[in-house]
C-alpha cells in the first residue's frame, strides 16, 4: 500500500510522558494504519502500557497530541471523546472483568450504557461475541473468579469487541497463556482482523506472534519509537537491542515457524 | 449518518429482502423487528445487500439469524450483493452461531429460592464447624509458638497495636464520653421526678464500668479493625499472597493471624479502661451542669457507693470480645474467595457477626456473674 491510500486511524505526534523526574517517552510519533496488527516492543519500563493508556485516555501526558478516528483524544471536547470511545475496545493484561458481573453481563454492560437495543438482541449480540472469541456457551453464566487466564484474556477481549469498534487495543494478549492457547489466540485476533477489518495495537512480548500476525512492529526505545517496519526489516536494524531482541535464540525459533 | 432501511418484496413467487444504509450494531433496534417478522411463504428468500453502506457483527447477526431461522423451516436463503469482506464477516458470524440451547443462564425462580434458603440453612452449620476449626488451628499455632521465643513477631505485634488500639483512642475518648453525657442527662430528667437526683452517679457508674463502656468500645473496635483484618487479609488471599507465603514455609496464622488477634487482646481492656474513665468524666460534667453534682461530690459518691467489683467485672470482659472480635475477622478474611466482590461481601459479614458475637458473649456473662451473685 502506498501512504496515499493508507488512512491512519491513529496518529501520535510529539508525545511526551514523565513521571515525576523520570522521563518516559519524549518527542514520540507514531501512526497506525487502518486495518492492520500492529505490534508494540520493547524492553521492561521503556513505557509500552504508558503509550497504550496514553492513546486511550487513561493517562494524561506532559505535551503532545493525540488523534483516534479523527478525534483529538486529549484537547477535544467530551462529546467528541465519547463518540471516539465507543469506536474501540480496549482489552487489559489481566482482563480487568468486573468481577461481580458474569462474563454474559460483562460483555452485556457496554452495551447497556450506549445502545438502545432490547433485552433479548443485546442477550444474542453478547452470546455471538462470546462464541466469536472462543469460548463455551456454558462460559456465559459464569463468574471471571471461575475461569482460567486464558479464558479470562478471551472473555476481556469478547467485551472490547462487545460494541463492534474499529480499534482494539490489547496490553500483552498472549503472556501467560500455554504456546497453545496463545497461538491460537493469535489465530483468533488475525481471523477477527480479517472479517471484521479491525484495526490491532498490540502491547507484546510474544515473538511468536509478532512473527504470526503483525503487519508492522514498532520498537520503544531510547524514549521513542525507534524504528517501525514489517518484522523482516527488523533484523537489519542497527541497535543493539533491537539486535539482540530479533536475531536471539528466541527470535530465530519464532522465525523458523512461520 | 444513514439509517439501516428493510423492505421486503415478494415479486413472481421470488420473495426478496433489499436492505440498505447503514446494518450496524448501534442502530440494530430500526430494523430488528423487521426482521424477526419475515417469513418467507415461497421456499426461497434472496436477501440483498449491495445497497448497504456498512456491516458489523451486530448487522451480520441479523442476517445469519434470519438465514438460520428460514433454513430450519426448509426455505433456501440466498445473499446476494455482499463484497468480499461482508461476505467474509458473515461467514465468521454464522460458523460463530450459538447453538439455540446451549447457553446456561443464572437460575431464578421459587424453587432457586426455597433451595437457596435451605443452602444457607446448611451453610450455618458448616461455618459453625469451620469457625470452630479456625480457632483450634489459631489456638494450635499459638501454643506451637509461645514457647519459642524466637518465633514470637514483636514488630507485627506492635504495629498491629498502634494501628487497631492506640490510633483508635480519640474516637473511644470521643463516643464514651458523649454516652456518659447522655447517660446522666437523662437519667437526671428521670430521677428528678421522685428527688432522687443524686443517684445518677450510681447510674452513670454501674452502667458504664459494668456494661457499657466496654462494650461500645468492642463495638467500635469491630468496626474499625475488626473491618480492616478481613480486608487486608482478604486482598492478600484474593492476589495469592498468603499461597506464596506458604510456599515460603511461612505460616499466614503464625505471621498475620496471631499478631492481630494478640493485639487486641492486649489493646481491648486498655481502650475500655480509657472509655469508662472517659465515660466518667462525661457523666460527671453533665451532672455539674445540669443537676449541680459538684465533680468533688461525684467522685466521693462514686468511692462511696460503686463497688469496685462492677469495673472488675467489665474489664474481665474484655480479653473475651478482642478474641471474638479478632478471630472472627480473620476467620471471615480466609473465607474470602477469588475476587474484589467477595472481600467486601466477607468485611461486610465480618463486622456484622463479630458485633454479634460480642453482644452474644457479653449476655452470656451477665447471667454468669448473677448466677454468681456478683
Amino acid at each position: 500500500m502506498s501512504d496515499t491510500e493508507r488512512e491512519a486511524v491513529i496518529k501520535v505526534r510529539g508525545l511526551r510522558n514523565q513521571f515525576g523526574t523520570q522521563v518516559v517517552h519524549e518527542n514520540l510519533d507514531l501512526d497506525v494504519w487502518r486495518g492492520e496488527v500492529l505490534g508494540i516492543v520493547g524492553g521492561s519500563g521503556t513505557g509500552k502500557s504508558v503509550l497504550l493508556r496514553t492513546i486511550v485516555g487513561l493517562n494524561q501526558p506532559a505535551a503532545g497530541s493525540i488523534n483516534v478516528l479523527g478525534a483529538d483524544v486529549l484537547h477535544g471536547s467530551r462529546a467528541e471523546r465519547l463518540q471516539a470511545e465507543r469506536r474501540w475496545g480496549v482489552a487489559f493484561q489481566d482482563g480487568a472483568l468486573f468481577s461481580s458481573l458474569t462474563v454474559m453481563q460483562n460483555v452485556m454492560a457496554p452495551m447497556r450504557e450506549h445502545l438502545n437495543l432490547n433485552h433479548a438482541l443485546m442477550r444474542a449480540l453478547g452470546q455471538l461475541k462470546i462464541s466469536l472469541v472462543g469460548l463455551p456457551p456454558l462460559a456465559c453464566g459464569k463468574l471471571p473468579s471461575e475461569l482460567s487466564g486464558g479464558m479470562r484474556k478471551r472473555a476481556a477481549l469478547a467485551r472490547a469487541l462487545s460494541l463492534d469498534p474499529e480499534i482494539v487495543f490489547l496490553d500483552e494478549p498472549t503472556a501467560g497463556l500455554d504456546p497453545i492457547g496463545a497461538a491460537a489466540y493469535d489465530d483468533l485476533i488475525g481471523e477477527l482482523k480479517r472479517s471484521l477489518g479491525l484495526t490491532v495495537f498490540m502491547v507484546t512480548h510474544d515473538l511468536d506472534s509478532l512473527y504470526a500476525i503483525c503487519d508492522r512492529i514498532a520498537v520503544l526505545a531510547e524514549k521513542k519509537v525507534l524504528v517501525e517496519g514489517p518484522i523482516e526489516d527488523m533484523t537489519d536494524v542497527d541497535h543493539p537491542w533491537v539486535q539482540e531482541y530479533f536475531t536471539g535464540p528466541r527470535a530465530r525459533a519464532a522465525q523458523s515457524k512461520t | 449518518m444513514a439509517q439501516p432501511t428493510f423492505t421486503f418484496e415478494d415479486r413472481d413467487g421470488q420473495a426478496t429482502v433489499r436492505l440498505a444504509g447503514r446494518l450496524v450494531t448501534q442502530h440494530l433496534n430500526l430494523v430488528d423487528d423487521d426482521f424477526a417478522n419475515t417469513t418467507a411463504k415461497s421456499n426461497s428468500l434472496r436477501v440483498d445487500l449491495s445497497d448497504l453502506d456498512a456491516l458489523d457483527t451486530g448487522g451480520a447477526w441479523l442476517i445469519a439469524h434470519l438465514q438460520d431461522r428460514l433454513e430450519r423451516d426448509g426455505v433456501r436463503v440466498d445473499v446476494a450483493g455482499a463484497d468480499a469482506n461482508q461476505t467474509a464477516l458473515l461467514r465468521t458470524v454464522r460458523e460463530a452461531l450459538p447453538s439455540e440451547k446451549g447457553v446456561e443462564d443464572i437460575p431464578r425462580g421459587l424453587l432457586v429460592w426455597v433451595s437457596g434458603i435451605g443452602a444457607k440453612t446448611a451453610g450455618v452449620g458448616a461455618s459453625m464447624v469451620s469457625l470452630l476449626s479456625f480457632t483450634g488451628e489459631m489456638l494450635t499455632s499459638l501454643f506451637g509458638t509461645i514457647l519459642r521465643p524466637k518465633r514470637w513477631r514483636p514488630a507485627a505485634l506492635v504495629s498491629q497495636m498502634q494501628d487497631a488500639g492506640f490510633n483508635a483512642i480519640p474516637i473511644v475518648v470521643l463516643m464514651s464520653f458523649l454516652i456518659g453525657v447522655v447517660l446522666s442527662f437523662q437519667g437526671a430528667s428521670q430521677l428528678r421526678q421522685f428527688g432522687a437526683e443524686v443517684f445518677v452517679v450510681d447510674l452513670i457508674a454501674i452502667s458504664i464500668l459494668r456494661e457499657l463502656g466496654i462494650l461500645l468500645t468492642a463495638i467500635i473496635v469491630a468496626g474499625r479493625s475488626g473491618s480492616a483484618f478481613t480486608a487486608s487479609i482478604g486482598s492478600m488471599k484474593v492476589r495469592e499472597e498468603l499461597d506464596a507465603m506458604r510456599t515460603l514455609g511461612l505460616d499466614p496464622m503464625e505471621v498475620l493471624v496471631l499478631p492481630r488477634v494478640i493485639a487486641l487482646i492486649i489493646m481491648l481492656p486498655i481502650l475500655g479502661f480509657i472509655a469508662n474513665v472517659s465515660g466518667l468524666v462525661g457523666g460527671a460534667l453533665m451532672s455539674w451542669i445540669e443537676l449541680g453534682v459538684s465533680p468533688g461530690m461525684f467522685v466521693s459518691r462514686l468511692q462511696e457507693n460503686t463497688d469496685v467489683s462492677h469495673l472488675v467485672i467489665g474489664m474481665a470482659k474484655a480479653p473475651f470480645f478482642a478474641a471474638v472480635i479478632g478471630v472472627v475477622s480473620c476467620w471471615q478474611a480466609m473465607q474470602v474467595r477469588g475476587s474484589a466482590d467477595s472481600v467486601g461481601h466477607q468485611t461486610t459479614i465480618s463486622v456484622v457477626q463479630s458485633i454479634f458475637l460480642v453482644i452474644v458473649v457479653d449476655a452470656m456473662f451477665s447471667i454468669f456473674f448473677a448466677e454468681l451473685g456478683l
